[in-house]
């Protein structure tokens, strides 16, 4: 397909023991309209889940991302299928991205057996190929990861692991005992912070010594980039991939981001920060209104063609959201409340219900005491 | 032929890694050093940096890093300098290896095996003698395997690597020194135990149910039950805290009407209060004749002095008494 060459902004990179990546690249067409494709279906994704909330069809904690796509869809662009990806909770776009369907993202949030974990593990445990979860412990996904470049190495594979984690979570000290690890073995590792300025409620600057999450891998070389243009997010994954896959081992990257909502639904996100903020950061910096200034500029597609994918996006997620929504629970037999506590054919003899005569056998496949 | 536990643990980890290019030996000391009890003893030499990996201090991470490792379908061991470091990397042990298989609708899984000296130790107080069976023992996702015998190490052990669910395997370090028969079978290279529990001694009149090194003491106390008391004590290893082999323990309990565990943790909430009620809800009730009794550790920090550490935990004239109190002898 047809190439633009795209220049960014001096502003969007900062090195720490690195020169910064090239500001002019050249790309496709084709691929800057699938991103601003996937940054939409990605916010209305996002807003369906917050609808969905507050209809009360979606329990628990739900994390949204809404103002952060650029960093899940300009990741993905960056990497091959090849690659690993593993994050927090805030999970949505990055399963998306990875290829689980909006239908099957809504529907495990909504509990239902057609949901991406069968309806096991809800907004903050989503996985796919490739993509290692969604996992909800603060910072522990980050070891995790590491061991995802340990396998890719291990195999001699050339591929990296994707490693992300809020400005929050940058405090854990786990997180700099994988640093160490990394640096130690050479591990392809991207340790990638996704500073949206706040863990909860906390301020970065109320939670972190050095706010500069680039800098925090001391020995490890780190890079700065604009998280709220996708343009960036895409220029700076390529070279964090390029990077690891070289040999050159691991890499901090601090994606700079906002999120518009507050932590979690509970959360009007309003306490800790103005609402003047939030409005300034939607007005001045949204990534899809900055991609879809570039498109225009670039004449890779007209307002009309703009609108009428907005419109496409909208229906295809109202779709989607029907589908998930039409989709039944799990039902609440012991057969599936059992099933993957362990690897089939290899459990326990038994697993006990609420008394002992919900006990469940796997061998029988059938109540263990029942007769 | 006899075998040292030692021995048993290193060939079943040597065997497993020449078997299988996914398994891999990852913790403090075990390649240079050559295991801080020297469990992987010449590993190292053998198989070299790639698979015998040496980690910084660092349990939350490498543990961690093992599980990432294993999503991608390796098959680690990682090894515990003592059990006791584990608790840096509980929650990796139980939130991200133990619930990930779950949480993903099976479609995520975690290969692994945490191994490493477990339970109470000569003169190392509090902090370094602990048993931690019934902390993992109680998470669903886990198996928790405990080894008494070289025999045991070997066949559980190989089980464990090749286990696709985590397997958190406890061993005793006062064990590893001590040499076993060995049967003929256990030498084979595809020898492996299924997750069942072992009679070690028959006995008619009471059933002791333990584990690891209170085997030893159980089956120590039972020759002299046997001998100054006439009382013809069963002796029940269980080789597996998770999955529980109720199944055994009921089956014994049938033929002795009289039970009682023996096990050095903390009393409660252990695997001897498990075992108790296990009875209580199973047809195991029926066939007491008298209450199930618990021999523990004593509720207290594992002090350091001899004569109160000896004081804190079984020894077979402990479960002598306990013995003689359930069955109403003199």
């Amino acid at each position: 397909s047809e190439t633009v060459k795209i220049t960014l902004p001096e502003t969007s990179f900062e090195g720490y023991m690195l020169d910064i990546p090239e500001l002019g690249f050249e790309t496709s067409k084709q691929s800057l309209l699938q991103m601003y494709k996937d940054m939409v279906i990605i916010r209305r994704m996002e807003m369906a889940c917050d609808a969905l909330y507050k209809a009360k069809k979606i329990r628990g904690f739900c994390h949204l991302s809404t103002g952060q796509e650029a960093i899940a869809v300009g990741i993905e662009n960056a990497i091959t299928k090849k690659d690993s990806v593993i994050t927090s909770y805030r999970c949505h776009g990055f399963t998306y991205m990875r290829g689980g369907s909006v239908k099957s993202v809504l529907a495990e949030l909504m509990g239902r057996r057609a949901g991406v974990s069968y309806g096991k593990g809800g907004s903050m445990h989503l996985y796919a190929e490739g993509f290692y979860g969604g996992n909800g412990i603060v910072g522990a996904q980050v070891p995790l990861g590491a061991g995802l470049g340990f396998a890719h190495q291990y195999k001699n594979e050339d591929a990296c692991s994707f490693t992300l984690y809020g400005d929050g979570a940058s405090n854990q000290g786990q997180i700099f005992e994988s640093y160490n690890m990394a640096k130690l073995f050479n591990l392809p590792v991207i340790f990638a912070c996704e500073n949206n300025k706040y863990g909860m409620g906390t301020a970065a600057s109320r939670s972190s010594a050095l706010t500069e999450y680039y800098k925090r891998g001391q020995y490890i070389p780190g890079l700065k980039v604009n998280g709220m243009d996708i343009l960036a997010t895409y220029q700076a994954s390529k070279f964090a991939r390029d990077w690891c896959v070289s040999g050159k081992g691991p890499l901090v990257l601090e994606y700079e981001t906002y999120r518009y909502g507050g932590h979690s639904m509970s959360d009007p996100g309003t306490t800790y920060r103005t609402r003047e903020e939030i409005q300034h950061m939607r007005s001045k910096s949204d990534p899809i209104a900055g991609l879809k200034h570039h498109l225009l500029e670039l004449s890779i597609a007209t307002e009309d063609e703009i609108k009428a994918y907005d419109k496409a996006a909208r229906k295809y997620v109202e779709e989607q959201v029907a589908l998930a929504d039409a989709a039944p629970p799990p039902d609440a037999k012991l057969s599936i409340l059992f099933e993957d506590v362990y690897v089939k054919g290899t459990e326990v003899p038994t697993l006990r219900g609420r008394i002992p005569t919900d006990t469940w056998d796997f061998q029988k496949n059938d109540f263990a005491n029942r007769t | 032929k006899t075998m040292t536990v030692r021995d048993a643990l290193n060939s079943a980890i040597a065997e497993e890694l020449d078997r299988d290019d996914d398994v891999f030996l990852i913790g403090e000391e075990v390649a240079q050093y050559n295991g801080a009890y020297k469990v992987s003893k010449g590993l190292l030499d053998r198989f070299g940096e790639r698979r015998i990996i040496d980690t910084p201090i660092t349990e939350y991470g490498f543990a961690g890093m093992a599980i990432g490792a294993a999503f991608k379908g390796l098959k680690p061991i990682v090894e515990f300098m003592s059990f006791n470091f584990s608790l840096q990397a509980i929650d990796a042990v139980v939130n991200s290896a133990a619930k990930t298989h779950y949480m993903s609708g099976g479609t995520q899984t975690c290969q692994i095996v945490f191994r490493g000296p477990n339970g109470a130790a000569f003169g190392v107080a509090a902090q370094h003698s602990q048993d931690f069976s019934a902390w993992y023992g109680s998470i669903p996702g886990l198996k928790v395997l405990v080894p008494y015998s070289a025999e045991d190490a070997r066949g559980l052990l190989k089980a464990a690597i090749r286990d696709p669910n985590p397997v958190v395997f406890l061993e005793n370090e006062l064990l590893y020194g001590e040499s076993f028969e060995m049967s003929e079978e256990s030498f084979s290279p595809d020898f492996t135990l299924p997750y069942k529990a072992k009679v070690e001694r028959e006995g008619k009149d009471i059933s002791i149910i333990t584990y690891t090194r209170n085997v030893e003491f159980s089956l120590k106390a039972a020759e002299i039950l046997s001998q100054q008391h006439g009382i013809d004590a069963e002796v029940i290893n269980l080789r597996s805290i998770r999955p529980l082999d109720v199944e055994a323990i009921v089956k014994s309990l049938k033929k002795t009407n009289h039970l009682i565990t023996v096990e050095s943790t903390f009393p409660s909430f252990g695997v001897g209060s498990e075992i108790v009620a296990q009875i209580m809800e199973s047809e195991g009730f029926d066939y007491l004749d008298a209450p199930v009794k618990r021999v523990t550790g004593a509720d207290v920090p594992t002090p350091y002095a001899k004569e109160l550490e000896d004081f804190a935990f079984p020894d077979p004239d402990t479960i002598v008494r306990a013995v003689k109190e359930t069955l109403s002898v003199d």
